[in-house]
């Protein structure tokens, strides 16, 4: 099998599980067939010896991403007759976005630099597609890169910031007050005198009681 | 033996043509995937013989010599039993669920060194698609809940799905600063780093100790073993996210933990204890005496001890509430791995770094 045969097999995949994802009467299995687009696509990354960039797809959007969606999506109580409401409506909008979306793609596939019928380098067996990446994030890009990592912190600390709320009435324990309780606060040692101690007159008497019963 | 091979490579290769590459692999698959099989069934057998002795009893003892052939039995049982399926299941997810619980424990253990050049496939982000894979297991977990059309089994899959997504960060960062120290995702490079004339010393463990402990503490709870197995809770949700499954489902649910179990516990082993290598390497005397070894016996010793802190933490733990996982997973462990890539990479670039 050469790797055209393995590209047209991926990218199949990739574009029936993209369709399923639109057309999935259930919401959960789109999510899952959108699992399916990611993997068949980080195969064809495979293909052009793309593997950090491909693991990095199933670790980051399969791996975590996905997860959360599915979790979501779980969760809600999702009426899907509700969803197909107005379908006619807003069809006219999604055509137009997807002529966009089009357009852009042939412009960009169509650019000299990509047209001219380049064919993917093929690499020597010690090539390493990570190393190279992050000489390249790390020196010719370091920049962008950093601008990008600062701007997905700042929308990390806002989405959380968003959700944070104290509330008054809800109990709850504060587990480094928990830890740090010494055993005074807690345990109270009372000195009781055992039996021995108590006097045996006391014993006597008691003895006494059961034999008399 | 390198002969018997080479000459077997040979026919093959006259035999076959292009299709003995193929066959060749699938071999080779079946050499690791067998004896993984087998080591999951006595570790099943191992994990109630240890449970036994650490409360004064002696565990399962019926079935052959010392109960040894107790997992046979347990495995003979589970697969004639009936597959039951709820109904309001989701049919096709329901059956699939297990599976896909067990192939990425599975595809995981392609790229594990186990000796010197003793590997399946020896890429270059061996160390990226472990972590890839290990985060695909979850996929099993949740499909299996939400598939069961159970609450119980919902429950115990959210539990799980939010437990796994939080620790794997933690163990992400404890990767970084292995790969920092090792500079490289090869895991055969990785062992090669930790190679040094002060055996056990050379290892990774000692300058990366807290990733050490932090790697292994949230690869018990990547694995949903005791003490932060939630998503089953007996007490709570009857058996989390697998209650409503019976026979073999059941039976491959439980495969998928165990062989998860053992990839964490020889991840640690490559990762912080030095894989294949002789712990008394270079020491006098007893460094002479024991280089003979194969090192595929201290990598089996090394998971083997792994293994046995699994078991232990189970029978002395109890088990978490889930805030204080949370608590522990996001407010320690996160900062504290975090704290430790700056200090390693800071480290290394002093004289001080002898590893």
């Amino acid at each position: 099998m050469n790797i055209e045969t393995l590209f047209y097999l991926f990218a199949a995949v990739t574009v029936f599980a993209a369709l399923c994802v639109i057309t999935a009467r259930n919401p959960l299995h789109a999510v899952l067939f959108l699992v399916l687009a990611f993997v068949s696509s980080s195969g064809i990354w495979l293909l052009l010896e793309a593997e950090f960039l491909a693991i990095a797809l199933v670790l980051v959007y399969v791996g975590a991403v996905m997860v959360l969606f599915l979790f979501v999506v779980m969760m809600l109580d999702i009426n899907i007759e509700q969803l197909r409401v107005g379908f006619l409506r807003w069809l006219p909008v999604g055509l137009l976005l997807a002529a966009v979306i089009g357009v852009q793609m042939v412009w960009v596939l169509g650019a000299p630099e990509i047209s001219a019928g380049k064919t993917p380098v093929v690499h020597a067996a010690d090539y390493s597609n990570t190393k190279e990446l992050g000489r390249l994030i790390y020196t010719e890009y370091v920049y962008p890169f950093e601008l990008a990592a600062v701007i997905l912190l700042v929308a990390m600390v806002a989405a959380i910031a968003l959700t944070l709320r104290r509330r008054r009435d809800a109990k709850r324990q504060d587990i480094s007050q928990q830890v740090k309780v010494k055993k005074q606060d807690r345990l109270r040692i009372v000195s009781v005198p055992s039996a021995s101690e108590a006097g045996v007159a006391q014993d006597v008497v008691v003895s006494g009681d059961h034999t008399a019963d | 033996m390198m002969e018997l091979l080479q000459t077997l490579q040979q026919t093959g290769l006259d035999l076959f043509g292009s299709a003995w590459l193929l066959i060749w692999t699938v071999v080779k698959i079946v050499l690791i995937v067998a004896p993984l099989m087998l080591g999951v069934a006595y570790l099943t057998l191992a994990e109630r013989k240890v449970l036994g002795f650490m409360q004064i009893r002696p565990g399962p003892n019926r079935v052959g010599y010392w109960g040894l052939m107790q997992p046979i039995a347990d495995g003979v049982k589970l697969l004639c039993k009936e597959i039951i399926i709820p109904t309001g299941a989701n049919k096709f997810l329901f059956i699939a669920a297990p599976a896909l619980a067990l192939a990425p424990a599975l595809a995981a253990w392609s790229v594990i060194p186990f000796d010197d050049g003793l590997i399946l496939a020896d890429v270059n982000a061996g160390l990226l698609f472990l972590l890839a894979m290990t985060s695909l297991g979850v996929y099993g977990i949740i499909i299996a809940g939400w598939a069961s059309n159970s609450k119980y089994a919902f429950l115990g899959a959210l539990r799980s799905a939010a437990q796994i997504v939080s620790y794997e960060l933690a163990m992400g960062f404890a990767l970084v600063c292995v790969l920092l120290a090792a500079q490289s995702m090869n895991l055969g490079e990785i062992v090669r780093g930790q190679q040094s004339d002060y055996g056990m010393f050379g290892w990774y463990w000692i300058p990366l100790f807290p990733m050490f402990v932090v790697y292994f503490i949230a690869g018990v709870a990547e694995t949903n073993r005791s003490p932060f197995d939630m998503a089953e809770g007996e007490s709570e949700i009857v058996a989390g996210f697998h209650v409503e499954y019976s026979g073999m489902g059941f039976a491959l649910f439980f495969l998928a933990e165990y062989a998860n179990m053992m990839l964490i516990a020889t991840l640690t082993a490559v990762m912080f204890l030095g894989g294949w290598l002789n712990p008394f390497h270079g020491w006098p005397l007893i460094g002479a005496l024991t280089d003979a070894i194969p090192g595929l016996f201290w990598m089996l010793g090394k998971m083997s001890l792994m293994l046995f802190f699994f078991l232990w933490f189970r029978a002395t733990f109890p088990r978490y509430r889930y805030d204080q996982l949370m608590r522990l997973g996001w407010k320690v462990f996160i900062p504290l791995t975090l704290v430790w890539v700056v200090v390693v990479a800071t480290w290394m670039q002093t004289p001080y770094w002898f590893w």
